[in-house]
């Protein structure tokens, strides 16, 4: 299975490095929100290092979003699925490669936008273990969320539209422990960081069995 | 729940029309003793009449959105061993979803009423709220998905799963807003706890929910039947082509 997991998620990162949309539009993307959260602020310093981890999360939901829906506009497309079908990849297998290769992906986009609110925001780091433990937490449930939700807009006409709709409430705890987690390790809030942490690896751990166990459903008919 | 033979086209059998002269009985007698013999409230004034509407009607949504799932479920189970089998179940499911997305809504629009006249803001970022709206919106977009055109099975088999990672979804939604902030007043109708409000308004809040029960019921019918026929129509308009296509050939 591993293999197999290995294999799905090394041919949509290869797809990604010919193609380097990750970081060369969807990661100038997501500083450009940055930017644009300075604006609606005003610019004001103070507002901006209070509210930069949930900012940093909205950048991730804006610029994974767009990650999710190209993995699954590169198999619809071409009418991968039904190869997938025909061959011998389990749709566990399936599902798991794909998650890791979004994943690594929002990996990517979250480590040009990390130094991005560090330096536009002044934020300063308190907490670095919780740190990395709550972007670990948030990209892994963010990662599964969005392939399971996204086999599912998959193949539409409206899927464009339809993910976030579908998307952004199914993530609203994940980004709300993120947020939490990430304030507390920005040292702007005394709160419970590491339990906020822990429910996105719990969020994460629930859609990935689901996940799982649905996707040979959701597989058949994309 | 088909309606009743000779009624092909038809929404409405004797059973459900006699279930609708009640819905509509028990809905003017729950608007006469929420809005007149129920008294006011000591704290909450004239408000509190919203909570007659407001407190049945998220039991009816959360009822509505397990139906959804339990039929998702069977809808499941059943295609899984038969193809175009438990066709029932999905449509029961879409029903269901459909007026649990409404009485969502009627909850969202009466709490925030309430919230103006008793907390004096339309809105708060309370935990119940915030969960509240993301149900809302989250069953919206099952809503949408049901929408989509597509093959009645396919549709059925990826809405089931997303009814059931749905509700999955709502403790984890619930227990992370509520962490977040409560502001909410507890529940004035709970199990095994001894209600918050006593006499006449108990009695009117306990009505209330059995009238909007028979209410919603009868609108779940008359959905189902809705979308069977909606299924009707699109098999007929294909054979009709198909047949026509036939004929060209010819």
């Amino acid at each position: 299975m591993l293999h197999e997991v290995l294999l799905i998620a090394r041919k949509d990162l290869r797809v990604e490095w010919r193609s380097k949309v990750t970081l060369g539009q969807v990661a100038p993307m997501g500083l450009l929100v940055l930017v644009v959260f300075a604006f609606a602020f005003d610019a004001n310093t103070r507002l901006l290092e209070l509210g930069a981890g949930g900012l940093f999360w909205v950048a991730v939901l804006f610029g994974g979003t767009l990650l999710i829906q190209r993995a699954f506009e590169v198999e619809t497309d071409d009418g991968n699925f039904d190869a997938f079908r025909m061959s011998t990849i389990r749709a566990p297998s399936l599902f798991l490669g794909k998650s890791l290769g979004i994943f690594i992906q929002v990996v990517l986009l979250e480590l040009v936008l990390g130094p991005g609110i560090v330096l536009l925001y002044n934020v300063r780091i308190d907490d670095w273990l919780l740190l990395l433990a709550a972007a670990l937490g948030g990209t892994l449930a963010f990662s599964v969320c969005g392939v399971l939700w996204g086999v599912m807009a998959a193949g539409t006409r409206v899927r464009a539209t339809l993910l976030p709709l579908l998307l952004v409430p199914i993530l609203a705890p994940v980004l709300l422990a993120g947020s939490r987690a990430f304030e507390t390790a920005f040292g702007v809030r005394a709160e419970a960081g590491w339990t906020w942490a822990s429910l996105m690896f719990v969020i994460a751990a629930v859609h990935a069995a689901v996940g799982m166990g649905t996707f040979g459903f959701l597989l058949e008919e994309s | 729940m088909s309606p009743a033979r000779g009624n092909k086209y038809m929404t409405a059998s004797p059973a459900t029309r006699v279930l609708g002269v009640v819905a509509v009985a028990a809905a003017l007698l729950m608007a006469l003793l929420g809005l007149i013999v129920s008294p006011a409230d000591v704290v909450q004034g004239q408000a509190v009449r919203m909570l007659y509407l407001h407190v049945p009607s998220i039991w009816i949504a959360y009822g509505a959105f397990v139906l959804t799932a339990v039929s998702s479920a069977l809808f499941l189970i059943r295609s899984r061993r038969r193809e175009d089998s438990g066709r029932h179940h999905d449509r029961l499911a879409g029903a269901a979803a459909e007026v649990g997305v409404v009485f969502a809504g009627i909850t969202l629009v009466t709490g925030m009423l309430w919230g103006r006249v008793t907390w004096g803001t339309y809105w708060q970022w309370d935990a119940r709220l915030t969960t509240t709206v993301l149900l809302f919106v989250t069953y919206l977009g099952y809503l949408a998905l049901r929408r989509l055109p597509a093959d009645p099975m396919i549709r059925g088999r990826r809405s089931a799963v997303m009814a059931l990672i749905s509700i999955i979804n709502v403790p984890i939604v619930h227990f992370s807003v509520d962490w977040w902030r409560t502001l909410h007043q507890k529940a004035s109708l709970s199990v095994g706890r001894r209600p918050e409000i006593t006499g006449e308004m108990y009695w009117t809040l306990l009505y209330s929910t059995l009238a909007v029960t028979i209410v919603a019921s009868w609108l779940i019918v008359h959905r189902y039947r809705v979308i069977r026929l909606e299924e009707l129509r699109d098999e007929e308009a294909l054979n009709a082509l198909i047949a026509s296509r036939l004929r060209e050939d010819e």
